[in-house]
């Protein structure tokens, strides 16, 4: 698969559900940072199967940093988890999308997100059942750095060394801004990297936004669990979203949304 | 599936609830299913778990002082269609994993055994900070659990089977300490949402929870010496209440609630709830402990201070009725 190619329908269709979600807005900029993430994972890490989605041996993705539906969605659409009309009811009344994803393994969602760092003790707890039940599989968290503020990421993380759960990788979508501003002010995280390598990881750094190193990272195997930090920049691929706080939930104008499809287009 | 004979009931007794779950009633649940997993926070050896060490090292997981972190991998666990029970003090399992267990049990719908020990005041000199006064509160206020507080140690049996025969999350309250008072001593039906009755008076209809419910009997005693009828129930079952018992409050001239919680949010709250739905209903008195944190105390002393003697609950419901 073009994953480059891939990456850039993924981020014109999370470009449409913010702008089709209308006055409700949604988690604009931080879906855009995670697009080449889930577009790797799904285009080319990932073992699974559209058509039997309670496939024991299939990896587990478990989406922690539950506010990037806008890419998660996207990639489910296009893999064939979630239909056309699914993600057009994202954000309306009575759908099963919310802002945030709920679980269901039909869908291809193995974990209700929402509130930050659950997913990732949920994950640990997914990787000890698959190593229980002998399975060769693996299991992915998907956090943000800001998530890494909470304390029972770390709580997970110890426990995934003590186990020696070497089939679980963490993936920090590290776009080093959140709600309140650059995640270096709001909590300075000092070596994020140094962190999961004391708690026990195997840690790689990679740009976020390269498919190719993010696959490679992802790709990789260890007798210990694997940490890969994702260099990414909020809201990327969009001039005016990059960088800039006040996207991390916002609407999207039809003006806005037609300069970002250009932009995103042109690339 | 555990029987209550004199013995049974005379041995768990001795263990108190949680010795009688986790030092029998857990090793069963381990022996007839291999999916059946324990987990908890550092709380192995207090909690009278060697023995289901020793037997099932495979079927269990020491989390470390990690409540939260406990929850989340019980219901990863659970999500890939293994038995999770976790269990520490009930004061950190439900506030300081309150949001797990919401998220997990609540709104993911994923069936873990919670057990809260040592709940309500039985810790004693280790003071406010491991007396739980508020956990029926803030689990009651959770869609989709189950509430379960037993009696007894021989009940704590009973209501562990069928915690895990339930099909959704259950929270197990389990109060008092070792050599905890026996309320049943003979073999009897538990069913959850159905309260059990003990005694049937005319004028006094009281329902208590957990360790409430021996001291509920002793008083009903203490008043039928002063020519008051009584009724009791064992309302093993917080949530989902039993409103048919509740209903029947009508026909008394006095409904009590005992329970070794803060008044307001358990038990005395929720059949508070059922009662004023309907009309013609008297008086309700909620006994439970009052709404603050103490000075130092043993167990027998703070009982006595929040009323909650067979004595202090007499002299309570003589001065409402």
């Amino acid at each position: 698969m073009d994953l480059k190619q891939f990456s850039k329908e993924l981020r014109l269709s999370a470009l449409k559900m913010a702008y089709d979600c209308g006055k409700n807005g949604s988690h604009v900029a931080p879906g855009l940072s995670a697009i080449e993430i889930i577009a790797t994972l799904y285009g080319d890490v990932l073992h699974y199967d559209v058509n039997n989605p309670n496939d024991e041996n299939r990896d587990r993705l478990v989406v922690s940093k539950g506010h990037c539906v806008l890419a998660y969605y996207s990639a489910l659409n296009k893999v064939g988890f979630l239909s056309d009309e699914d993600i057009a009811s994202f954000e309306t009344n009575g759908s099963h999308f919310h802002g945030h994803a709920m679980r269901n393994l039909a869908n291809g969602i193995e974990f209700s997100g929402g509130s930050l760092s659950m997913g990732m003790t949920f994950a640990v707890g997914l990787a000890l059942s698959c190593k229980r039940k002998g399975l060769s599989n693996r299991v992915f968290a998907l956090v943000g750095d800001g998530e890494c503020d909470e304390g029972l990421i770390w709580e997970a993380a110890m426990s995934a060394a003590h186990y020696k759960l070497n089939n679980f990788t963490v993936i920090v979508d590290r776009n080093k801004l959140q709600y309140d501003g650059p995640t270096q002010d709001v909590m300075d995280q000092i070596d994020l990297g140094e962190k999961f390598k004391a708690f026990g990881f195997d840690v790689t750094i990679v740009d976020g936004h390269d498919c190719d190193a993010l696959s490679k990272a992802l790709k990789h195997t260890s007798d210990k669990p694997i940490c890969v930090i994702a260099d990414t920049i909020k809201g990327k691929g969009v001039s005016f979203i990059e960088g800039v706080k006040e996207w991390h939930h916002h609407t999207l104008s039809l003006e806005q949304y037609e300069q970002a499809r250009k932009e995103v287009e042109n690339v | 599936m555990f029987e209550i004979t004199k013995l049974s009931a005379r041995t768990c007794s001795m263990l108190g609830q949680r010795g009688s779950i986790f030092g029998q009633a857990a090793l069963e649940a381990a022996k007839e299913d291999e999916k059946f997993i324990l987990l908890t926070a550092d709380l192995a050896t207090l909690s009278g778990m060697t023995k289901y060490i020793d037997k099932y090292p495979n079927q269990f997981y020491n989390i470390g002082i990690a409540e939260q972190n406990m929850i989340g991998i019980a219901a990863g666990l659970a999500a890939e269609g293994f038995h999770p029970c976790a269990t520490t003090y009930a004061t950190f399992i439900t506030m300081r994993s309150c949001e797990q267990i919401r998220h997990f049990c609540g709104y993911m719908k994923e069936k873990i055994i919670v057990v809260g020990s040592g709940a309500g005041l039985s810790q004693g000199f280790a003071g406010n900070t491991h007396y739980t006064i508020e956990d029926l509160a803030v689990m009651r206020s959770i869609p989709n659990m189950t509430i379960l507080s037993p009696a007894d140690g021989a009940s704590a049996i009973k209501l562990f089977e069928l915690a895990c025969k339930e099909q959704g999350a259950v929270y197990m309250r389990l109060t008092g300490n070792l050599n905890c008072p026996m309320v049943y001593k003979e073999e009897n039906e538990f069913k959850i949402g159905k309260a059990n009755l003990l005694k049937e008076g005319n004028e006094v209809v009281i329902y208590a929870v957990g360790t409430m419910v021996s001291a509920a009997m002793k008083a009903s005693v203490l008043l039928e010496d002063k020519g008051i009828s009584v009724t009791v129930y064992d309302m093993f079952t917080v949530k989902p209440i039993d409103r048919e018992v509740v209903n029947n409050a009508k026909n008394y001239k006095l409904a009590v609630t005992i329970e070794e919680h803060n008044k307001m949010g358990g038990l005395g709250a929720a059949v508070a709830e059922v009662m004023t739905e309907q009309a013609g209903m008297p008086r309700l008195l909620r006994c439970g402990i009052h709404d603050s944190f103490d000075l130092a105390c043993d167990y027998d002393g703070l009982l006595a201070q929040n009323r909650l003697t067979p004595e202090l609950i007499m002299e309570d419901i003589i001065t409402k009725l």
